[in-house]
Formats: C-alpha cells, structure tokens, sequence
C-alpha cells in the first residue's frame, strides 16, 4: 500500500488537462507511439469534441521513482460539469491528491478555484502545476501571485511544466510520490470498496470502476452492494491500464475494476459501497446520493418508422448510462415516443447527440421540464413532468415547482450582473461571502425551472467564464403554475407545450412564437403560431405565405433534372413534422428549447 | 417490340450562328458539322426503330433549326418516315429563328410537311433583344411573322420572355399586346430564367442587376395569365397558352403526362416505359459514337413507381387540366383524396387547387406554386 497512490487532475477548461494525462501515460510507458491518440482518456467523440470529460475514467501507471522503488500511481479522471457534479466527488473521493492545474497565461480561473474547494472538502493534497510555460504569453510570476492570494496555497509547492513538450512531467510523477500520501486502510479490514463509475462491455456485463478502502475482493468472492443488498458473484478483478489487465485480488488502496455478471449499469449506484456478503463492512462509506433526473423530456422520431430504432438505440444507450431513464410515451402531434429523464441540460444535449450520431436517428425533443408537483381538491398528490398530463385546472388546489439553492464563486466585479440574472430567475434569499480579496461566494434559492433552461450558459457568459455554479435541489414551493399550449394553425402542438409560472408564461409564449416564426420555412399558404393558455391567446406571429415558386420551364424533356430537384427537397422535408397541413423543421422545435437571451 | 402508339419524336439541331447569353440547351457555332451530323441522326433512328413503331408529333427543335438547308430539313423528314411509322395526321414543329428566315423559306418549309411553327420572338423591344443577345431585331420578328401567315402557316407559336433583368410591366405588356394583335394560335411566355453556368447570369451578377423578386415574378405571371385569357386564350400550363385546346402542343404534353418520346441528337432527352435516357451534350462525342455504330447515350435511369409517382404529380400541377385521382391512384397506388386529406382541405380552402370531375386541379395560384403543390 506504501507504494500506492491515487489522484486525479483538476484544471479550467483548456487548462490542458488531456494534454498532461496524456503525457503522464506516455512518460509511464504505458502507451506507446503505435496506440498512442490525442486525449486517451475521453473515448467518446462527443468529449475530445467539447473538450469535456463526461464518464469519469481511470489509469494505472507503473512508476519507477528516484527512490528506486516502483510505484503504482492511479489517475483518475472526472467529468467536467455541473450536471456531473455528484460524479466528480465520487471520483476526488476516491484520491488521495489532486494535481491542480493552472495556466501559465490565463492564471487562475473561476474552475480553478472551485475544483480547488471540492479538493478541500475532500482532505486532499493539493499540488498546484503551472502548464503551459512554453507560451510565450505565460506569465508565471503572476500565476504565483495568484496561488498565494487567490488559492491560498503555498507557491513554493508549484511545479512548473509544459504538457504539450514534455517538460516538467518527471518532477510531477515524483511530487506524486513523495507529497501524495499513500492510502490509508487495511487489507485485514472487512471489504469497503467505493463505486466512482460503471461501464457497459458488451461481453462481459458492467464493469465497476471502484476504490478499495477496505480489505480484499477477489474472483470468487460474494459482494454485496449496500445500497439495495443486491448481491454477485465476482468473475475478475483488475487494473486499469490502456485496456483492462486481470490480477487476482484487489486490496486496500487500490484502484481497479469488478466484474460481477451485473447485467447493465442501472444496476450500479455511482457512491454506493461494495462489501463482502459473509463480513461486510459495519457501514458504508460516506457521501453517497441517489442521483434522480430532474429534466424530463420526450423524444420521438421525426419519421415514426423509426420508432423501432429509436426503442432498440435506447435500449443500447441506457446500458451506460445509469442516470438516464425512459418510458413510452405518445404524443398527438409527434406520434409514438419516450419520456425520458436527465441529470441536466448538458446531459440531455449528450444523450440527443449520441443517438443521432452513433446510432444515425434523426429526433424529435420536446421542451424539457422539471417535476411539478400539484395537490388535486380531493387531497390526491401528483407529480407531473409532462406537460401533457398537467392536470385539469378546476381541479388544481395547489402547485408547486422543486427549487434549488444555487452556489456561485465568481470575481467581484461580475457580482451586480449576476445577482440581476439571478433576480430575474426568480432567486431569493441570497447570501453572500467574500472569500478572498475581490471574489465572492453568492448563493440563491431559485425555481428549477428557471436553472434548467439557460441558466448556466448565462451566467458563465456574464461571468465570462470566471464563475463557477453548482446546485442542490432543497425543496418544493408553491408556485402560480399554468399550461401554456403552442398552436400552429390551429393545431396544439403538445411536444412545444410547457408548465409555466403564471408572470413567465407571455414571454415564453411570445420567444417560441418568434423562434417557430423564424424557423418554419415559408409554405404555400399562411401560417399562423399561437401560444395560448387553455382558450386564451397570449401570444401570436404569422408567417405570410410564399406565392410562387415554379420555374418557368421544364427543359425539352429533360425531365430528370427538375425531378431530382423536388427529391431533394422531398428528402428535406420528411426530415419535417406534418403538424396538420404545416411541415415543422426539427431545427424549429430545437429552437424553441434554446435559451431566452441569444 | 414495346408498342408505343402515341409517341413523339424530338430532334435536337445543336447550331446557333451564336450563342444567346440567358440559354443552357446545348449548342455549339460550328455548321460545318451540320451535313456529317444529319447522317448521324438517321443513323441514330435506326437503333431505335424496333423500339419506337409510330409517331404522331414530330419536333425540330435546338440551337437553331432554321440554320438547316431545305435538302437537310427534307433528308432528316424522309429519314424519319423509313425507319419509323409517322402518323400522317401528325403535329411537325419547328422552331424557327426570326432572323434567319423569308415567306419563301416558309413556303418551302410547309411544302415539306411542316405544319406548325416555333418562332423565337421573346420580345418586341430592341434593347431587350440586344441585352439577350438575340440576332434579330422587333422589325425581323415582325417580318418573320406575316412572311410565316402569308407562306399559309395556320398554327404558329410565339415565344416571348418575360422578367428580363431591368424590364417593366409595361415593356412586357407591350409586347405581349403586340404579339396578340398577329392572333397567333400559341404562346409561349417564359420566365427567365438562366441557369447558373451562363454568361447573362455572371455578367448580371457583376453589374449588380437583379432578377425579379417572388413578388414581381408573381405579377408578371398573373398579369400574362389576366391579358391572354382575356384574350380567349386557354392558359393550359404554367408557360403555355393556346387559342384552343386543338392547338395545344400535342409534342409537349407528351413530356407532360408520361407519353413516350424519343429525343434524337446531341443532349436529347427520351422516355419509354419507366425509363429515361439522354444524349451526350457534345457534337464531336455524338458523331463518334454513332460513327462507330454505339448508341451515343450518356446516361439513363429506370425510374421507380414513387419517382414516377412525384414525376407525375408535379408534371401534372403545372397544368390547367391537373391529375385525374382514380387513375393516379390506379397506377401509383395513393388515394390522394384519403392519404393528402389534411392538406388537400387547406389548399382547396386558400384556392390553390380544385376538385373537379374527378381532376385535382391547380388553380391560377397553386400554379404559381406547382413545385411546392407537388411535395404535399
């Protein structure tokens, strides 16, 4: 165990991360030039794309240090998003220290500083590395200035370093060595192995991604999850190295993976602990949280022979990734669907990516909401996530809408400009904390509702970045709630239908009307887009008709050449929704989800 | 042997003395061609004569027919009655350019069998024939008419452009108003529109004109379509105009509802059974592969029943008479009526089309929008 250490990188984004992982892999000599490819550790497209880590992800690296003893150094890698959050503390709890990662340009920045708190909260050594000193903007004395003032920490505990050429990297794999400390714990103890994340293989069932704290899991053993009592029987346990590598045990300290004929990931709590059935653990380790979805939406498919697809892509998908959830559902306009449930807004984007570029649909999503929860006159409670089971009115006695509070750390100076979005987002009971010199820690309780839709873009764009935001969801409130329908032509279209606070509903009503104005192209006879709340019309735009369109002439015969104009404009258009006699462009429906000020 | 009663037979003539800035049919300046390219094309007939038994159309259309000689116009017209059956009621049109001809030519072409004429007038405003670099004045287009109706033509066809970069509704109406007062039997007024790759359209595009806009092109249409019908004629599709439904162009309704035609010549285009096929645009690549006995083909495609299907819809939107249901239904399997019913109930109710006897039919707005009638 002396020989072990476990610690992960936490940086801004475009700190250089990836680029330092990467480097850190290829120093150990796990990887060589052959397999080598940008960003090891982010497998999906969809992260070396936005730069972003969404699955947490782990490594063992063999390390021979100065002091002639060889070191198994495991680096784990988080996500890097506040839809993630609950990830990223399962995978800081599962360290020992942090290498914390600053630009030698840009200095510290607003996610600088709030991996930095979630490192302090979880005890860890912190080592501050100053990247990129190559460039020739970097101003490294500044960036020292900024680890005394802004983080607080030592700057005479720095290393200096440039990912991209390859300096710097051997006095970090031995600050790793010798600051890190080794874990904690004994091999004696009964079983305590902590869940950071799980992954689908095709073959072999889930793979457990999990921290040993406690004792020793081998193949063979009975394991118990704690959270639900489900219990295995462990097939192979082992090692991250680019691929999985088989040992015979797993023991306290180490970092590695479980495979235990767990069908899918759903199976698996991400925070949950792992004991022995025959001596378990006296209790499990600390911080776990059922994480629940709180954006809900539909998706369907624009053509509905897809539906099959889609059910089967859903399917596939949901075998990693335990926190998305779905149903059937069937809506008037877009036909049959499913209601599906997300930690967020970004995880929403992941999921409606992935299943149009991995598994090539074309889709449909409703506008997303939050679960609302209304007390019917007979006393009846109900949660609604759908608009198109929103109650009916004369029934209502109260609603009420989940709110959350809302943490921020951002630099003084945005301070005015952030506390006027969060008012406008119907924020109260704010409370603010000067935590250094110019930054300040705000927090507000708000409507989830108001969060979910564009809540983070802006703030981050008002902070220019330098804010850093999180959440917890606290309670439920009363609120003054309505339905708000979208009719194009006359027809509802029930996947644009939203609940509403009463004072948001208009401009709601008038941003979609505006966006489908915008979006749905011009057809052969007038237009007309509505919102309405039951029979009253809050909202309206036109889209005036176009009035011709032939050409003039069908060259002699050549027929073909006018034919294969209108296929492709027929092609276009069954990318379209019929919504009674108006063809919706999906871009229309995507349009009316994006945020208010854009 | 397909039997294919009610053909028509197109023949391309890829001359021009030179070349009009606003056109993409294929042609080329070199009439030295014009004598070895007549043989070809009653070469070209014989490929097809087991394919195509008899004709009732027959259309000399290009570049420039009436760059041919008599003996020329007479050796193609003999070629065509050898290898292939030829209607003896049948329309023969040509098209004509007014520069190039006289009463006597006119006489001699009628002699030959020719029947009906195309004359290419597209105005009668000298600047505007300037601008599209036509060869012949107002003054020859007028000439040419009256030398047509006193050789004893009975059917001539006018084409006139209209939406000509930087023209008024008022030069057009006077052309238009011109063109009446010769009461031909058809016309023809097109949009211009010229395609990307020619000359007109780089060298407006330089000079900052403009084409006109959705609107003013709506009111060109409307307005032709007002003053011709007001003046007794049937506006029978979208371009074409007829005194009476005889003098509609029986060759290109043909291209209009699905009737086999054979396209001979350069760029030609043919349909026969669900099959399309066309020419090489290229003279010399014509003449070699005849030359050597081979089809000159560029390409062709088979068309399957939903390419049909659209084929026919639109085709048929853009005529006065529109699509007879039950057949449509019959052929392609599609109940309008039941399967467009959302739709067919809005368009009827903003008049873009009509139900009658049994005949969807586009309105003189839906016409307008007969591309778009055709996605419903």
């Amino acid at each position: 165990m002396e020989n072990i250490r476990n610690f992960s990188i936490i940086a801004h984004i475009d700190h250089g991360k990836s680029t330092l992982a990467d480097r850190l892999i290829q120093y150990t000599g796990v990887c060589n030039e052959r397999n080598f490819q940008d960003q090891l550790l982010d497998n999906m497209d969809i992260e070396r794309e936005r730069g972003i880590t969404i699955k947490s992800n782990a490594i063992s690296l063999p390390y021979r240090a100065r002091d002639g003893k060889a070191y198994i150094l495991n680096l784990i890698d988080t996500p890097g998003h506040v839809d993630f959050s609950y990830e990223v503390s399962r995978s800081l709890a599962s360290c020992e220290g942090v290498l914390l990662l600053i630009d030698a340009a840009q200095g510290v920045q607003a996610q600088t500083l709030a991996n930095l708190y979630l490192a302090m909260e979880h005890n860890l050594e912190i080592i501050p590395i100053i990247n990129k000193i190559d460039l020739p903007s970097a101003d490294i004395d500044r960036v020292l200035e900024e680890i005394d003032s802004e983080l607080g920490l030592d700057p005479d505990t720095h290393i200096k370093c440039s990912a991209k050429e390859g300096t710097g990297i051997e006095e970090i794999l031995e600050a790793v060595v010798l600051r890190i400390p080794p874990p904690k714990g004994s091999e004696e103890n009964p079983l305590a192995a902590l869940i950071f994340d799980a992954k689908y293989d095709p073959y072999r069932g889930t793979i457990i991604h999990c921290r040993v704290f406690e004792g020793i899991v081998k193949a063979g053993d009975i394991i118990r999850f704690m959270y639900n009592n489900a219990t295995y029987k462990v097939e192979e346990v082992g090692h991250f190295l680019l691929q999985r590598a088989r040992r015979d045990q797993l023991s306290a300290g180490e970092v590695g993976y479980i495979i235990a004929g767990v069908k899918t990931v759903s199976d698996v709590r991400t925070g949950d602990t792992i004991t022995h059935q025959e001596r378990p653990c006296p209790q499990p380790l600390p911080g776990f949280k059922e994480v629940k979805p709180v954006v809900f939406a539909s998706i369907y498919p624009i053509a509905s022979d897809d539906y099959q697809d889609l059910a089967d892509s859903l399917e596939k998908y949901k075998l990693n990734d335990a926190s998305f959830i779905y149903e059937k559902d069937s809506s008037a306009a877009l036909g049959q669907g499913f209601r599906c449930g997300f930690l967020g807004l970004l995880h929403l984007d992941i999921v409606q990516e992935r299943l149009e570029r991995e598994y090539d649909l074309s889709i449909i999503l409703s506008v997303p909401s939050v679960r609302y929860r209304f007390t019917l006159k007979d006393g009846k409670v109900i949660y609604v996530d759908n608009p198109a089971h929103y109650p009916d009115p004369a029934e209502i006695d109260k609603g009420e809408e989940p709110y959350i509070r809302a943490s921020m750390m951002l630099p003084e100076r945005y301070l005015g400009t952030v506390m006027k979005l969060c008012m406008e987002k119907r924020g109260v009971n704010s409370n603010m904390n000067y935590t250094g010199p110019g930054r300040v820690e705000l927090s507000y309780e708000m409507p989830l509702a108001e969060v979910i839709f564009d809540f983070y873009d802006r703030f981050k764009s008002v902070t220019q970045g330098y804010g850093s935001f999180d959440y917890d969801v606290i309670d439920y409130r009363e609120s003054n709630l309505v339905l708000m329908d979208i009719l194009v032509n006359g027809e509802k279209v029930d996947a644009l239908s939203q609940i509403v606070h009463r004072e948001r509903a208009r401009t709601r009503a008038l941003t979609a009307c505006e966006r489908l104005k915008d979006e749905i192209p011009r057809q052969m006879y007038k237009i007309a887009i509505q919102g309405a709340i039951g029979s009253e019309i809050i909202a309206r735009s036109t889209i005036s008709p176009f009035r011709k369109d032939v050409t003039a002439k069908c060259y002699g015969g050549d027929i073909t050449r006018k034919r294969k104009l209108l296929e492709k404009q027929k092609e276009g258009k069954k990318r379209m929704k019929m919504i009674g006699s108006v063809s919706i462009p999906q871009s229309a429906f995507l349009a009316v989800l994006k945020s208010d000020n854009d | 042997m397909i039997e294919n009663k009610q053909a028509g037979l197109y023949i391309h003539i890829p001359f021009c003395l030179s070349k009009c800035g606003y056109c993409s049919f294929y042609s080329v300046a070199s009439p030295e061609l014009i004598p070895e390219f007549i043989k070809a094309v009653s070469q070209e007939m014989a490929f097809y004569e087991k394919s195509f038994q008899s004709f009732d159309t027959i259309y000399l259309g290009g570049g420039t027919p009436s760059l041919l000689s008599m003996q020329q116009i007479d050796d193609l017209l003999k070629s065509a009655k050898d290898h292939f059956n030829i209607d003896r009621q049948a329309e023969i049109t040509m098209e004509v350019n007014p520069g190039d001809v006289s009463a006597e030519y006119f006489q001699q072409l009628r002699k030959r069998g020719i029947n009906r004429l195309n004359i290419g007038i597209q105005s009668f405003n000298d600047s505007l024939l300037k601008f599209l670099g036509r060869r012949h004045s107002a003054g020859e287009a007028v000439c040419a008419i009256d030398a047509a109706r006193t050789a004893g033509f009975g059917n001539i066809g006018l084409d006139l452009i209209y939406g000509v970069y930087g023209q008024d509704m008022k030069t057009w109406k006077e052309t238009l108003n011109k063109a009446l007062s010769f009461l031909p039997e058809h016309l023809s007024c097109y949009q211009l529109s010229p395609g990307e790759k020619t000359p007109l359209f780089a060298r407006c595009r330089s000079d900052g004109l403009r084409l006109p806009t959705e609107n003013e092109a709506l009111d060109f249409f409307l307005t032709t379509s007002k003053i011709l019908t007001d003046a007794g004629y049937i506006h029978y599709e979208v371009s074409n105009f007829a005194r009476t439904d005889a003098l509609k162009s029986k060759h290109n309704m043909k291209y209009w509802r699905h009737i086999p035609y054979l396209g001979l010549g350069p760029a030609a285009h043919s349909f026969c059974d669900r099959r399309r096929w066309w020419n090489k645009a290229d003279v010399k690549a014509y003449l070699k592969a005849v030359g050597k006995g081979k089809k000159p083909q560029d390409k062709s495609e088979s068309l399957s029943m939903e390419q049909l299907a659209l084929e026919a819809l639109f085709l048929s939107m853009r005529t006065k008479d529109g699509i007879h249901l039950r057949q449509y239904k019959n052929r392609y399997g599609s109940d309008l009526l039941v399967e467009k019913k959302p739709i067919l109930d809005v368009l009827i109710h903003n008049k873009l089309v009509v139900l009658k006897d049994g005949y969807l039919q586009p309105t003189l707005a839906g016409m307008a929008v007969a591309d778009s009638l055709a996605l419903i």
